[in-house]
């Protein structure tokens, strides 16, 4: 079954089960390696993509629910995205892997809040889990970003 | 063309070949003799650490493995500090497996024991200086120019007369020069590069666009996926099954056994991942069928009934403890622990009849074509290996057995495949922390420091499965990390090692058995501190052993006396804290000390404990002596990150056996640090030091947690032994 949908800012037709995770589209049929697969349940974020500008966890996300939306992976964020120049400015990434999904989130959270306080922060971050512990540099180039135009 | 020149007063050797684009490659190496690895690289590339083509492109070969603490980055500024080049002009390549990038630290092309600064530091600069020398001779010779008139910076050659030449035009003539004996190197003073404050990493923009290459980014034409089932028991292997169910799912091409399992192959991941759901199989449960967390603990017990094997003693610690007026003794318990970095373990391998091509994240590159050969019946120079980025290792890559997986099933389905573990395959068969038993009993005198100390531990030894080799008689070095190295002064001691496998695969995890020994006597000090009414920094400041710390057996160590040092971080640490400070109820705050790696660091945890025993950890501050700080934010990086895997560890880390398999099986029940839980405060210094560089990539995770511990019975008054510091076991206490 052909299933077409916007993947940044491009219209895409896949023709495979209704069921595939968005995640393993992403990844394997249309070769978008950047959005990353970590625990396949929800549980650590690092697959987050953007579902009609929304944070969702994509290991999560049938295909199927997606026919005729718009997706945004972290090769449509542009790679200028303020949350990417603040990533880059205050070195953020270690190993990298969670990173995607960490600046996948924080650029939808700073869409729905300008200034947020730590508390705002933690909350809407912490269903991305990052195990060399770059958690205090996310918090401040979230900020960093923040102040940004 | 290659010259190997060998100079035999200072053992060095100096490889030149001119196989870049008739430009310039130089290797350079210092074999200090194997220490661990038995496996003999091969060396069929050119091996390298700079490349100069006559185009004028520069090329760094990062012979380590990048798993987030920068050797990307570090490793190369070491060599453009001398080499005089642009560090942003520069390309970086992961080095092939080759004898020239041996880590004499380690003994091998292997990542870990933090050693990648500490062995690369002289090399590398001298690596630099080295070409840097040879340009310099080639334009001298070209220009009828003495060298001692001429410069060099910036990637260029300048002499008298407005003379000047790119590194590039001159590859190819300083390819022929005589390769230098004597390589001077910069004094710190003169450093431009290195402890540059403002140097970025040289990963980040493509790890923050989405195109850095992981393992499990890899696509090569033709590949397939591989979704692989494992058994459930450790050390249990297929008896028989029925793939039929999983071979009518559309897209799926094969189904294969291999040495561990079964594979499901197929035209994409999905695809492959529901046919092996759809897998009936038998497994043959194998020795551990029956081995459970309960027997486990009661065989570790059972076992530190055993004398073990003495790895440090002096004096007569019976006699000692006769004289004491005080005894302290406890047992500390610590769990088996899994990596689980963020990338599951993944390989792409293409086996084919007279070659095997794997790309995979691996800490252990020098190993594979050795395997990949057993596994193929190919000759390991066969077998080429290429290391992408590693999203994250921990140790957990030093073990070779994914890529072993991937080529069978390569080879068994005569296509390139990429196999890929869920996190479910990860987590039930990583290589695990081992669990462990330390009952440490002291005597004190009539001041309260310690006349005898008796220290005992019963563990799994992970080299004695990885590295027999250097296990001596009955004793691993990697066993008896952060407690052969113990710091005070004490007249009579003794400490024991017992080994004792439980069935549990033991592995090198982050800071190896430093997370247990120093966890274990940190906390202890801290009673013995209690039990001689002291303040637990003073206490330990007034016992430091000034001079005669000796470390026999962990070779990762400073290896001589660090008193003063120690001295120094304590009394920084207790400054930065606010230590003497009156603590609200309910918090408190704890310390911690430690050297590993050549690295010393103090820290001071405050937590807040409720009534329930939920700990929240508000701050940490750390105090660091770290010798020479090549890449200055990077080591902060490392402390950032080695607090949190270790503040994940002492809170929430545990795995345990059931039905002789693991029973945690992804992050809703191995139980991580998250961006909510991390301290809200931390307060890094690094002392400021022109010595040699320490490790960073571990010794933090050590010390956080006993200062953690330690801070926790400050705020509610109980002394938890048995870790995680869960609010059962707190409770318990």
């Amino acid at each position: 079954m052909k299933i077409s949908f916007n993947v940044n800012g491009k219209q895409s037709s896949v023709d495979v089960p209704p069921d595939t995770p968005l995640l393993w589209v992403l990844r394997d049929t249309l070769g978008l390696t950047g959005t990353k697969f970590g625990c396949g349940k929800a549980l650590c974020g690092a697959c987050t993509v953007h579902l009609n500008g929304m944070a969702v966890r994509s290991c999560q996300t049938p295909i199927g629910s997606v026919s005729g939306q718009k997706v945004t992976t972290i090769e449509g964020l542009g790679g200028s995205h303020k949350v990417q120049k603040a990533w880059i400015a205050l070195d953020v990434p270690q190993c990298g892997y969670c990173q995607p999904g960490q600046m996948m989130s924080a650029a939808a959270l700073l869409a729905a809040n300008k200034k947020p306080t730590d508390d705002d922060i933690d909350a809407f971050m912490s269903g991305n889990i990052c195990r060399c512990g770059t958690y205090p540099r996310i918090r401040a180039a979230i900020k960093e970003a923040a102040k940004m135009a | 063309m290659e010259n190997m020149i060998k100079n035999e007063t200072r053992r060095d050797f100096l490889k030149v070949s001119g196989t870049v684009a008739g430009g310039l490659a130089l290797g350079f190496y210092l074999p200090t003799g194997p220490r661990i690895a038995q496996a003999a690289a091969e060396t069929n590339s050119p091996n390298a650490w700079i490349k100069i083509g006559t185009d004028n492109s520069i090329t760094i070969m990062c012979a380590r493995s990048e798993m987030g603490q920068d050797v990307y980055t570090s490793m190369t500024m070491l060599v453009t500090e001398e080499l005089e080049v642009d560090i942003n002009k520069v390309k970086v390549e992961f080095a092939p497996p080759a004898e020239v990038y041996i880590n004499a630290l380690l003994g091998g092309q292997l990542t870990g024991g933090s050693t990648a600064v500490r062995d690369a530091w002289e090399k590398l600069r001298k690596a630099g200086a080295s070409a840097r020398m040879m340009l310099v001779a080639a334009a001298a010779s070209e220009w009828g120019a003495d060298a001692s008139q001429l410069k060099a910076a910036n990637g260029m050659v300048t002499g008298p007369g407005g003379k000047k030449a790119t590194y590039g035009q001159l590859a190819a003539k300083a390819a022929t020069m005589e390769v230098p004996k004597d390589v001077p190197l910069k004094p710190s003073s003169q450093f431009k590069v290195v402890g540059n404050m403002k140097q970025k990493r040289l990963d980040t923009v493509a790890k923050v666009n989405g195109t850095a290459q992981f393992g499990i980014d890899t696509r090569v034409p033709g590949m397939l996926y591989a979704a692989v089932a494992m058994a459930p028991m450790i050390g249990g292997k297929v008896a028989s099954y029925d793939d039929s169910r999983a071979k009518a799912v559309p897209g799926v091409k094969a189904v294969v056994q291999y040495s561990r399992g079964v594979a499901v192959v197929a035209d994409s991941y999905w695809q492959a991942k529901k046919g092996k759901d759809l897998l009936l199989i038998q497994w043959d449960a194998g020795p551990n069928a029956d081995n459970d967390q309960k027997k486990i603990w009661e065989g570790i017990r059972q076992a530190s009934q055993q004398p073990g094997a003495v790895f440090r003693e002096q004096g007569d610690v019976a006699a000692g403890m006769g004289q004491a007026v005080k005894t302290v003794e406890a047992t500390y318990q610590l769990p088996f622990l899994s990596h689980s970095p963020m990338e599951p373990q993944n390989t792409t391998a293409d086996v084919r009849a007279d070659k095997a091509v794997i790309i995979t994240p691996t800490q252990f590159q020098q190993l594979i074509p050795h395997v990949v050969a057993g596994a193929t019946g190919l000759k390991p120079e066969q077998v080429e290996v290429h290391t992408t980025f590693l999203g994250g290792g921990f140790g957990r890559r030093v073990e070779v057995d994914y890529a072993i997986d991937a080529a069978e099933i390569s080879k068994a389905v005569g296509a390139p495949v990429k196999m890929v573990w869920s996190r479910e395959d990860d987590m039930t068969h990583d290589s695990y922390r081992p669990a462990g038993l330390y009952k440490l009993t002291a005597g004190l005198d009539s001041g309260g420091k310690p006349v005898a100390m008796r220290f005992h531990s019963t563990s799994p030894s992970i080299s004695a499965r990885l590295f027999p080799s250097v296990v001596k008689d009955g004793i691993d070095p990697f066993a008896v990390e952060g407690i052969d190295n113990y710091p005070y002064e004490t007249p009579n001691l003794k400490f024991t090692y017992q080994m004792h496998d439980t069935g549990v695969t033991p592995g090198y995890w982050r800071a190896v058995s430093h997370n247990l020994n120093a966890v274990a006597l940190e906390c202890f000090i801290d009673e013995m501190a209690q039990a001689a009414g002291k303040d637990p920094i003073q206490y330990r400041i007034d016992m430091l052993d000034m001079g005669s710390t000796k470390h026999q057996w962990s070779g990762l160590s400073a290896g001589v006396p660090v008193g003063t040092r120690m001295k120094r971080v304590l009394e920084e640490v207790r400054a930065k804290s606010g230590w003497s400070k009156k603590m609200p109820e309910g918090k408190g705050m704890g310390v911690a000390v430690m050297e590993g790696y050549n690295t010393v660091i103090a820290m001071v945890a405050e937590v807040t404990v409720s009534s329930s025993y939920d700990v929240s950890v508000d701050k940490i501050t750390a105090v660091i002596d770290a010798g020479t700080l090549v890449h200055p934010d990077q080591a902060l990086a490392q402390m950032q990150s080695t607090i949190n895997f270790g503040q994940s560890a002492c809170m929430w880390g545990e795995i345990t056996i059931k039905n002789g398999g693991v029973e945690q099986t992804n992050f809703d029940m191995y139980r991580v640090a998250r961006m909510n839980e991390n301290p809200k405060v931390l307060d890094i210094h690094f002392i400021k030091s022109d010595s040699v560089p320490g490790g960073l990539g571990e010794p933090g995770t050590a010390v956080v947690q006993p200062a953690i511990g330690n801070a926790i019975f400050a705020a509610c008054g109980k002394r938890c032994r048995t870790l995680p510091f869960t609010p059962e076991n707190i409770g318990g206490a």
